[in-house]
């Protein structure tokens, strides 16, 4: 047993095969799921309101996919960047560590500027929330909802990444942030994953 | 076990089949596909993609079951909403097929 576990049970007498590994990875799973439900009714919503409408817009012709295609892959390069963080800092390497969050979070506000160039770019050529020139007018209502609230989260992440660059430079080891910035990890590959997701349905599809 | 750090896996090459997965889902839509063809195909890629984004960056591959139950939860509650949400979908597709005008007067029940 490593250290580290004998001091979790000293905490935590009432141990079961239930007992996580980590509360607080669990407390960001948990959240993680009911954020997952939250996009997941957006874009089930977005599939309905498409499916029953006889103007929906190709969308790959009116948002383009190029730039969108660049922003993907950004999202997917600052994921690796992230896991590189927590390779260095188990390694014990804070200052690799530190490089590689500062990374993933220039990566994120890349991205979000990126998204902030694509709304106002389409905001000129017509695509508004309450109409578009190209048909159904829910077409930019659901566009812009559901972009939007995924960039929140972009833009979340940076601020909890660039907080966790100065809670790691605070400890007096390495190892004590390991857990917490696992868990911005899993926060910051839940922002790329449902990327994948609204990039699939809102852009190709 | 509990408590130590797992082991990393490659994540170079995670790397690369996302990248790839993301060229494939692009060089999709222009092929000379079915439309019905080129979307279960984009669903696939999709998937695949958020798996090894949840299995390897997020580690749920070296997870405890609570974690693994925790997170497929979400998944199961999307597969519900879709059925929930498609046979309506379809009636009024069906009912307002070829009539786009049909759209803007809202079904009655």
């Amino acid at each position: 047993m490593s250290p580290s576990a004998s001091v979790h049970s000293a905490v935590e007498p009432a141990e079961s095969p239930l007992t996580p590994e980590s509360w607080g990875k669990l407390g960001m799973w948990i959240f993680l799921a009911g954020d997952a439900v939250g996009f997941g009714v957006l874009l089930a919503s977005y599939g309905g309101m498409r499916l029953t409408s006889a103007d929906w817009p190709s969308p790959y012709d009116v948002l383009g996919i190029n730039l969108t295609a660049a922003m993907t892959f950004l999202l997917i390069c600052s994921s690796v960047t992230m896991v590189k963080a927590l390779e260095w800092l188990g390694k014990g390497d804070r200052t690799k560590c530190r490089i590689f969050l500062f990374l993933t979070a220039l990566g994120g506000a890349i991205f979000v500027s990126l998204q902030a160039y694509e709304w106002s770019k389409l905001i000129h050529e017509g695509l508004h929330i309450n109409g578009n020139p190209w048909g159904a007018s829910l077409f930019g209502t659901s566009f812009f909802l559901v972009t939007g609230f995924h960039g929140l989260h972009v833009t979340g992440g940076v601020i909890y990444l660039v907080s966790i660059i100065r809670y790691v430079t605070n400890r007096q080891v390495p190892q004590a942030s390991y857990n917490a910035v696992e868990i911005t990890g899993l926060y910051w590959h839940f922002v790329d994953l449902v990327w994948i997701m609204v990039f699939t349905f809102m852009y190709l599809i | 076990m509990a408590g130590a750090e797992h082991k990393h896996p490659d994540y170079m090459r995670i790397f690369w089949y996302l990248a790839i997965l993301t060229v494939f889902e692009i060089a999709v839509i222009y092929a000379p596909f079915g439309k019905a063809t080129i979307v279960v195909l984009l669903f696939g890629f999709a998937l695949t993609k958020a798996s090894l984004v949840a299995m390897f960056f997020m580690h749920l591959r070296f997870e405890t079951r609570t974690l693994g139950m925790v997170a497929v939860t979400p998944l199961v509650i999307a597969t519900l909403l879709v059925f929930l949400l498609l046979p309506d979908g379809f009636a009024v597709a069906k009912r307002t097929a070829g009539v786009k005008a049909a759209v803007s007067a809202p079904a009655k029940h």
